[in-house]
């Protein structure tokens, strides 16, 4: 392994994040950062999702048949997602109405399956746990930080607790509509990958094709 | 796979077991097994949860509702005890068409009038249906709030409509009069956040307390417009900046309940002190 775990569990934070630098997971990080506190237990359950779902699908490595190794890791994916959703509903029933069906969409979660596919078929169950764990921290992160700027500049509040007052309310401060909206998170998502590239350039991808300098005859 | 068969495998004799695990994933036999043992053992999971879990997310359901009663009521406050405080809401079961209380038909505490909406021995097809709700369920689960007299304070009544995006499913609190109102409150809608979800607004909501749904003439004519109508500015509810057709929604299904498809039947009874 070339890895140690705690590379495993900080790399995907910055230097291979999920959303920024393989760009997986992007809709429901569109759907849910419009507040924090959402963003923060869709985060949590992606993590617990991913982690888990690597723990097993690793345990089961060599037992899963070449030919319905895809399924196998769905119904895994999907069991998890259903507990989560069902502990939600549960004991956290206010923002389980908000999430709604973005819970159970977990299940497509580009990141959930490319971890599975990608690591967890081919590695030790405690080293799928890690990654799973680290890949599931860098969404995390990514949700969190849209999440604080759409919330902080949408509603004027972070939590729900209120920073900025808003005009609606009697204060000054006129919040941004249209942060509050999903495509917002595209240009914040955007800005995201733009500084995390800016910042390691090693990130930026080649170009598929290359202006071609043509000497004039 | 050439290397599961190693030719210098002496620690046999194995276990079933140990050669089952052995034995190449891809072979038809483990093929089915996996298959099958890996759906036994999650859905006996998830189902194990969801058994488990019911109890607690029934209760929540009903303490949502509940605390929705209250708070149109304006008798919630952070911290008091829900189904205390419920205790002194009265449940009954409203027939629509004739306004009367049809609790020995069906059974207030578990009466379901949404569900009941979708069953077509328990509801009718709209064909004027401003709310854009399809079908009305002929029997509303209403309740009662009476002071410590006994006498009637407040009435709540459900009601729900089309918005922008989404069905708003809603409470409107009336003082005893059957006529003023004290307050509206929606408890399940997806309006857009930011426009239409300030319906939730508590001072959007405010707009409404202490205004009339019908005139001395005994026409309807509470409004929620961007510009106040002729009737006047106790008609009158200011449409949410942005939202206008989460506005018209409101607007409609307000007048919709209200009107004689609606509660009218059981509010002229009320206005007549049948209660």
């Amino acid at each position: 392994m070339s890895q140690t775990k705690k590379e495993m569990l900080v790399d995907p934070l910055v230097d291979n994040n999920p959303i920024t630098l393989q760009v997986l997971g992007i809709c429901s990080a569109l759907a849910v950062t419009s507040s924090l506190q959402v963003s923060m237990v869709m985060a949590l359950a992606v993590i617990f999702v991913t982690s888990f779902s690597s723990f097993f699908i690793s345990c089961l490595r060599n037992q899963i048949p070449g030919s319905i190794r895809i399924i196998v890791q769905m119904v895994i994916i999907a069991s998890l997602v259903i507990l989560v959703d069902q502990i939600l509903k549960a004991y956290a029933f206010e923002i389980s109405k908000t999430l709604s069906v973005f819970v159970g969409l977990i299940i497509t979660n580009c990141i959930v399956m490319g971890r599975a596919e990608a690591f967890a078929m081919k590695n030790p169950p405690v080293a799928s746990f890690i990654d799973g764990m680290g890949n599931g921290m860098g969404y995390g992160l990514i949700l969190l930080l849209v999440g604080f700027i759409r919330e902080l500049f949408g509603a004027g509040s972070l939590f729900g607790v209120t920073i900025l007052e808003t005009v609606n309310n009697g204060g000054w401060y006129v919040p941004n509509g249209m942060l509050l909206l999903p495509p917002s998170a595209f240009f914040i998502i955007g800005l995201i990958i733009w500084a995390f590239r800016t910042w390691k350039p090693n990130q930026v991808e080649e170009r598929e094709y290359k202006i071609q300098q043509v000497e004039a005859h | 796979m050439s290397d599961t068969q190693s030719p210098d495998n002496n620690d046999a004799p194995k276990g079933a077991l140990a050669k089952f695990l052995a034995a190449s994933p891809d072979s038809v036999g483990k093929t089915i097994f996996i298959a099958v043992a890996v759906c036994l053992v999650a859905s006996m999971v998830v189902s194990a949860a969801a058994v488990s879990l019911r109890p607690v997310q029934e209760t929540n359901r009903l303490k949502d509702k509940q605390v929705n009663v209250l708070q149109v009521a304006g008798v919630f406050e952070p911290g008091i005890d829900v189904t205390e405080a419920f205790a002194a809401f009265e449940p009954h079961v409203l027939e629509l068409s004739t306004g009367d209380f049809v609790d020995d038909q069906f059974d207030p505490a578990t009466f379901d009038d949404i569900a009941a909406a979708s069953d077509p021995e328990l509801s009718v097809a709209l064909d004027d249906d401003p709310a854009g709700i399809g079908r009305k369920s002929k029997y509303r689960v209403i309740y009662l709030l009476r002071d410590d007299a006994g006498d009637l304070d407040k009435v709540i009544l459900p009601l729900h409509g089309y918005g922008l995006w989404s069905t708003l499913y809603g409470f409107i609190a009336l003082e005893n009069n059957g006529n003023d109102i004290y307050g509206l409150q929606f408890y399940q809608h997806g309006e857009t956040p930011g426009l239409g979800a300030e319906v939730d607004n508590p001072r959007w909501k405010a707009l409404w307390n202490g205004k009339k749904l019908r005139d001395d003439a005994g026409d309807l004519q509470i409004t929620v417009a961007k510009s106040q109508p002729a009737a006047g500015p106790e008609f009158y509810i200011d449409a949410l900046a942005g939202a206008t057709l989460t506005s018209v929604g409101v607007d409609n299904l307000v007048k919709f309940w209200m009107g004689d498809a609606g509660y009218a039947p059981f509010l002229a009874k009320l206005q007549a002190g049948e209660f």
